[in-house]
């Protein structure tokens, strides 16, 4: 069998494709199916794969973004790229992308708190200033039984991705306690 | 330690014993982490790869846990010297395609590898024979602890370890248990439970890691979230996970005994012979062998089987294993008769 596409190599990949509910075949060499493999790479954004990025993240208006790309104040990734290739440029980008990459962690892991290991340099000295700093992240705004109320409503409206939000939050409160 | 060194011996971690040794190959865990004062090697330039691997080999000079190991400079290597790290597992076929910057740490037992300016910055893994992912992590932790003394890494309180790639971001580790599953793929079952392991956020691969097809029913399981969990937590779970396929497929081993215990023996004899008389094997054919083996050796019906050397034989039947076995370049046919010989000699098949 040679490649669909080029015609004149063995096919050696075999690619389902469902478009509009329609199903198609084709038989590739390794070289075709590699480019192939790069183009829905490019249309869909490796993210955008990675966590359905793209019903978390509105974009401001189109000419907004235009004029003032959002971009990493260190390694000037812009956030294009990163949506596109799915990888970050400097430990910077974390910072300058923060709103948008705290609900893709939360999308990817089901969780974006961190419980593991805390290197001995941020022990002691880094503690008191960076705990200063993500003091927003933690103030508990929501009692524990509010919350329960909510994540009944939300199952009763079967909202199931808003209830594990609200579920996240209980467990994280409980932790504290 | 040069290169050709390693073909005298395989890793520690292939010896075939330790919890569970009739089901798990092996364990593996593997944290990744990044330099705070660099960019990540994907965004870097050479000059700044080279800085890190210097800092990062003059940090290692000062650990105890790392002295005796060796740091091979990717570019220093021929391709067949690369492809050779990457069949002992202890490398990337991404760390070998592209070497320019990159480099290798390998301690003498090959228990600890630590790749540099891979995706991130450091990917460090040890390996251990068995189910025995709690002693892996006790390992990391420990060598990770001394590198943080002694380099600055990219670390937020609120979200842990920074990494390229936001799949790894948190603990940045990841742990994964090499399992041989031949009695769930004979009764069907191995669909049923691959598709329960990716809804509990598991992912299963194939024998040579990311990307590849499972061979000779052996799958790779591991633990997909960094976030929301203690890395201590993550490996319970997986051991949680793991325990019940291990009871899964010793079921299955019990129900193919009961239906039909001739058909079994007849399967693992002939590819017992077959491994022994054969003249040109292909490796997709030489490890569905192994595997029945395996399975024979596991469940009584082959004795006098070495474990270990079974599984040093999957390490090299590979192609670059085979060639610098035989110090040159061999082509398709070539391999598979030297593969044949190197089984032969290895399992002590008589040359009839």
């Amino acid at each position: 069998m040679t490649c669909d596409i080029c015609g004149k190599k063995k096919a050696t990949v075999h690619l389902t494709e469902i478009v509009d509910e329609q199903m198609s075949e084709m038989h590739l060499c390794e070289e075709c199916a590699r480019q192939k493999s790069a183009q829905m790479e490019q249309q869909f954004g490796l993210a955008d794969l990675l966590a359905g990025l793209s019903d978390t993240v509105k974009p401001a208006s189109s000419k907004e973004n235009e004029k003032n790309p959002l971009q990493c104040s260190r390694c000037a990734l812009p956030y294009e790229d990163f949506r596109k290739f799915g990888r970050l440029g400097c430990s910077e980008c974390y910072t300058s992308f923060k709103e948008h990459l705290s609900g893709l962690l939360r999308k990817i892991h089901g969780s974006n708190k961190y419980l593991g290991k805390t290197p001995s340099s941020f022990q002691k000295e880094n503690l008191a200033a960076s705990s200063k700093e993500e003091r927003p992240l933690l103030v508990v705004t929501e009692t524990l039984e509010g919350l329960k109320e909510q994540l009944q409503s939300a199952i009763a409206a079967e909202d199931f991705e808003r209830a594990a939000e609200i579920r996240d939050k209980i467990r994280n409160l409980e932790q504290k306690d | 330690m040069r290169i050709e060194e390693l073909l005298n011996h395989t890793g520690e971690w292939l010896r075939g014993t330790g919890p569970s040794a009739h089901i798990v190959m092996s364990s593996r865990v593997r944290l990744a982490r990044n330099l705070a004062d660099w960019t990540f090697p994907g965004k870097s330039v050479k000059k700044d790869l080279e800085a890190v691997l210097k800092v990062f080999s003059e940090a290692v000079g000062r650990i105890e846990a790392l002295k005796g190991s060796t740091l091979f400079g990717m570019t220093e290597l021929d391709q067949v010297d690369r492809q050779m790290l990457v069949e002992r597992h202890l490398m990337s076929h991404e760390h070998a395609s592209n070497p320019e910057g990159k480099g290798l740490l390998v301690t003498a037992e090959e228990v600890v590898s630590v790749m540099i300016n891979e995706e991130d910055h450091l990917r460090i893994q040890v390996m251990r024979s068995g189910l025995n992912l709690s002693e892996a992590w006790d390992i990391i932790n420990a060598i990770d602890d001394a590198l943080a003394r002694e380099l600055s890494f990219a670390f937020l309180p609120s979200w842990g370890f920074l990494t390229a790639c936001p799949t790894n971001t948190g603990t940045a580790m990841r742990g994964s248990v090499m399992m041989h599953l031949p009695a769930l793929v004979m009764t069907k079952q191995i669909n049923k439970v691959l598709a329960a392991i990716s809804k509990l956020s598991f992912a299963s691969r194939g024998f040579y890691g990311e990307g590849t097809q499972a061979s000779g029913n052996f799958y790779q399981i591991s633990n997909q979230v960094s976030l929301g969990h203690s890395e201590t937590d993550i490996i319970q779970n997986i051991n949680g996970l793991i325990r019940q396929v291990i009871e899964q497929e010793e079921q299955a081993r019990q129900a193919l005994l009961l239906q039909n215990k001739p058909m079994l023996e007849d399967k693992v004899c002939r590819s017992w012979g077959l491994l022994k008389t054969a003249r040109i094997i292909s490796s997709q054919e030489a490890i569905e062998l192994f595997s029945m083996v395996r399975l024979g050796l596991d469940m009584g019906i082959l004795k006098h089987v070495d474990h270990k050397a079974l599984n040093e034989l999957f390490i090299m039947i590979q192609p670059a294993h085979l060639q610098k076995i035989e110090a040159k370049k061999l082509n398709a046919f070539e391999r598979d008769t030297k593969r044949a010989a190197v089984i032969r000699q290895k399992l002590g098949g008589k040359d009839v």
